[in-house]
């Protein structure tokens, strides 16, 4: 607990900072701010009722999804397989782009070819199975699907653009220099 | 939400049945990433709901909203693009601003920069991938999430 306050002090400074500011806003009747803390109150209140339930969702399907499977086909480099096995890897990923580096460091020592690197930092970025839940649940099944749907070819066709400009030439280093 | 709940559960229910430990584990995964996002969403939405309190409705509707035209999805682009939000914190702020006039496509481009494209985040790219590569994913994908918008604004209607 002592160290969740020290991990989140700016958050927490910055919080107690807003509760000030809406008090003051009050106060002087500063209708900015009035406005501001009601907007925040509606969404809050939303997002404390509605977050547990997307939580749990990504638990379960944390504890019960086999990864094993699909690391198994990860040396696969040609075909429409080893396409939907890079997607599907990269579906099951969380966190910011920039963690996707190191894994698609690790895939190119493997061996993994220019095209499903770039198809792995593409599904990554666009089709993460814990996001896709946040964005159903906050901004609709018919957004995330047609958005997900018109994604797909988009970063296929960057990967195939990738691989016909830097096929030859391309190398990775580990991100440590 | 409601049907969301009542889904949550029964797996809940279901994955308590199969394997007891791996359900509690679950909820301990569920409750920590929780508690991390918290107190990071709790600036972000202010500053939202300042920003929104600020602005009157007729000017987001203007320059974000449904008819804004290549002008919202070049503000949403360059946002996204520079933006470091994690997406745990940009889906709900993307919902608070669809609930206030930001048109879907505009949305779609701003969710798209925002995981494709990092210019803040270029120098840790280009350590793995050196700056040429870099340089053209992340142009590309700039291109990319302007196609994707245009292609949602010509559907969203029919659909």
């Amino acid at each position: 607990m002592k160290s969740y306050f020290k991990k989140n002090k700016y958050e927490i400074i910055i919080t107690f900072l807003m509760g000030i500011f809406v008090l003051f806003s009050h106060i002087y009747d500063y209708k900015t701010g009035i406005d501001s803390a009601r907007n925040f109150s509606e969404s809050i209140i939303e997002m404390i009722s509605f977050l547990p339930l997307i939580f749990i969702l990504i638990g379960l399907f944390d504890v019960w999804i086999p990864r094993g499977v699909i690391e198994k086909h990860l040396g696969e480099n040609s075909g429409l397989m080893s396409i939907v096995w890079m997607i599907l890897l990269a579906m099951l990923q969380a966190g910011p782009l920039y963690g996707a580096f190191p894994v698609a460091y690790m895939l190119w020592k493997k061996g993994t070819s220019v095209r499903n690197i770039f198809i792995y930092i593409g599904a990554f970025t666009t089709m993460k199975l814990p996001m896709l839940s946040f964005e159903i649940g906050f901004l609709g099944l018919k957004f995330s699907l047609l958005r997900t749907i018109l994604s797909m070819p988009v970063f296929i066709i960057i990967a195939v653009i990738m691989q016909k400009k830097f096929g030859k030439s391309f190398s990775m280093n580990d991100g440590k220099h | 939400m409601l049907i969301l709940a009542i889904v949550t559960a029964l797996l809940l229910i279901i994955s308590f049945i199969f394997n007891a430990t791996k359900t509690i584990s679950a909820l301990r995964i569920a409750l920590r990433m929780f508690l991390n996002l918290l107190p990071q969403m709790i600036p972000v939405l202010f500053f939202i709901a300042f920003i929104l309190a600020l602005l009157p409705p007729e000017a987001i509707e203007k320059y974000m909203g449904q008819d804004s035209g290549i002008t919202g999805f070049l503000v949403a682009g360059a946002a996204g693009s520079v933006a470091l939000i994690p997406g745990f914190v940009a889906y709900p702020m993307a919902g608070v601003l669809v609930k206030n006039g930001v048109s879907y496509p505009v949305i779609s481009v701003f969710i798209t920069t925002l995981m494709m494209v990092g210019i803040l985040t270029l120098p840790i790219e280009r350590k793995f991938f050196g700056w040429k590569v870099s340089i053209t994913r992340n142009i590309l994908s700039f291109a990319a999430a302007i196609t994707i918008g245009t292609a949602m604004a010509l559907l969203w209607r029919f659909l």
